[in-house]
């Protein structure tokens, strides 16, 4: 029997499923975050999720609107100073998987969240690097999800925010110290993985329904698709129902007034 | 030891027009009265520094407070943008600014240099990024010891430091519970502080490790019951996701940002 779902449902439930219960992940905010949390309260219900707030091990109920809502410290663990965070944590080689979401990604995996144009006559100014520029390189892998798009995925970033694998796909090569970088990029479409040697994205599965055309027509470049590819599972009714009442319980908790006396 | 203040008298007394001014707490205890304060006693040229401007940078850009953003993350958390900050930068309204930009890591290096009392922070950062093209404040050192290559940015050291906390007790200590972000580190960095304060309580109640601050290393308390507000404060209020959201329509156009300045901020006092 199949299941009707959204291809954003379909990126939600591949991108929980890339996280296991033996990772400890810094949490972007959006799409990383409802991934994050769909993993932990279906087939990870031990991954360990840190915010770059100071939250570490948290276990929201509803998913956070911003990377410091009250929920994420009250359900930690414990949480600790913003400096703490990145210096010890994240810097200090406790992360294993960074998990990130981007507005520009190119074909070497760089990401761009600072603007569209030239930066000092920027067309569009987006909100900037936030804490994604070292996780990229401290965190020991980095996980990226993304809707794909002809605007999203071009063949050079505007801007390298945060570094994927540059732009010619060496810039890790002889850095000490340095995570492996992306993946895996898991998008409404497909799923991408850098080329061992090249480093340049290719896809290694379709979504169910999609084709190769559509993937082609959403990027930005002369996309390659892995001699071996495979055909991603769709989601089970059990990952719809969590996914949709996590996302339902959401909705309801950010659009009440929270004014009240706690 | 710390000044008890109205918050009238607080940013009168310690906030120039054309000083560093850091207004620190992140997404937790942001410190909106004492923002709404600036804006009504209209300080000018202020050099702004905070990791996530937020609403309350786009509002005091928007009023024309801010000559120049020291900043590394400048979104509506979850939205989308600031609009105001927007603005400023693609069109230079209502003037233009001028931007440094970080990532978080470099400026929680920066405000704990500053803390420590030293002129620089290294880290391991910046690799492969542009940002060090566009921000000559960003350079690269090598490790004295190992050879390893390393980012440097110099330490934060603001003129006045402002944050909001819990409570502080009758002798102007401050306890901050949650979230403490970095408002430990920006208070020790800068010259002068003006602490908020949800109440002044006779008990602090602090547990043995909290996150306290001493009388004796702050300048100025000020109390403003939900001074964080529409962002929150552990224990007394929760985060005002609706308003959050709500901003962007206000923010968008410049006509409803100044009617709804003009209704939240002018006409309405210091708490």
């Amino acid at each position: 029997m199949s299941l009707e779902f959204t291809s954003s449902e379909m990126m939600s439930v591949t991108a929980a499923r890339a996280l296991t219960n033996d990772m400890t992940c810094f949490v972007g905010i959006g799409l990383p975050s409802e991934a994050a949390n769909l993993a932990r309260l279906t087939h990870a219900p031990d991954v360990t999720l840190i915010y770059e707030s100071g939250t570490l091990q948290t276990k929201p109920d509803v998913l956070p609107l911003s990377i410091g809502d009250g929920e994420l410290c009250e359900s930690a663990l414990t949480t600790v100073s913003v400096p703490e965070m990145f210096r010890y944590w994240l810097q200090g080689g406790h992360i294993s998987v960074g998990f990130l979401g981007t507005a520009q990604i190119d074909r070497f995996a760089n990401l761009n969240t600072t603007l569209i144009g030239d930066y000092r006559e920027p067309k569009v100014r987006l909100p900037g690097g936030g804490g994604a520029p070292e996780i990229a390189t401290n965190a020991k892998e980095v996980f990226i999800t993304v809707k794909h798009s002809k605007r999203t995925f071009v063949k050079d970033v505007d801007f390298v925010t945060t570094v994927g694998f540059g732009r010619d796909g060496t810039a890790r090569d002889n850095v000490p110290n340095i995570g492996r970088g992306p993946t895996v990029v898991i998008t409404d479409l497909c799923i991408l993985k850098p080329d061992p040697e090249t480093k340049e994205l290719v896809v290694t599965s379709l979504h169910p329904n999609v084709t190769r055309e559509e993937v082609i027509d959403a990027t930005g470049w002369e996309i390659r698709f892995a001699d071996q590819l495979d055909s991603t599972p769709a989601p089970t009714a059990e990952e719809l129902e969590i996914l949709r009442d996590l996302k339902t319980r959401t909705s309801a908790h950010h659009s009440s007034t929270q004014s009240g006396q706690q | 030891m710390a000044e008890f203040l109205s918050l009238q008298e607080a940013v009168s007394k310690h906030i120039n027009n054309g000083d560093t001014v850091a207004m620190e707490g992140f997404t937790h205890l942001i410190p909106f009265a004492a923002g709404h304060e600036i804006i009504r006693q209209e300080k000018r040229d202020l050099t702004l520094i905070r990791m996530t401007p937020d609403l309350i940078y786009d509002q005091m850009i928007g009023a024309g407070c801010a000559k120049k953003l020291i900043f590394s993350w400048g979104g509506n958390p979850g939205v989308g943008s600031l609009h105001r900050l927007r603005d400023a930068v693609e069109k230079g309204w209502p003037h233009q600014i001028e931007i440094l930009e970080h990532s978080h890591a470099a400026m929680a290096n920066a405000y704990e240099a500053g803390a420590a009392g030293l002129p620089l922070a290294v880290l391991r950062g910046y690799v492969g990024s542009d940002l060090p093209k566009v921000n000559d404040q960003i350079k690269f050192i090598e490790c004295p010891f190992t050879g390893e290559r390393l980012a440097a940015v110099p330490s934060v050291r603001p003129d006045v430091a402002v944050i909001h906390a819990q409570r502080a007790d009758r002798k102007g200590n401050v306890l901050i519970e949650g979230i403490v972000g970095i408002q430990k580190e920006v208070v020790l960095a800068a010259k002068r502080s003006i602490v908020t304060v949800e109440e002044i309580v006779d008990e602090l109640g602090a547990s043995v490790n909290a996150c306290v601050l001493p009388s004796w290393a702050v300048t100025a308390i000020a109390e403003a019951p939900k001074g964080a507000a529409p962002s929150y404060a552990l224990g007394y209020y929760d985060r005002d996701n609706a308003f959050y959201k709500d901003w962007d329509g206000i923010a968008r156009d410049r006509d409803t940002f100044q009617a709804w300045l003009k209704d939240n901020v002018f006409e309405k006092g210091a708490a």
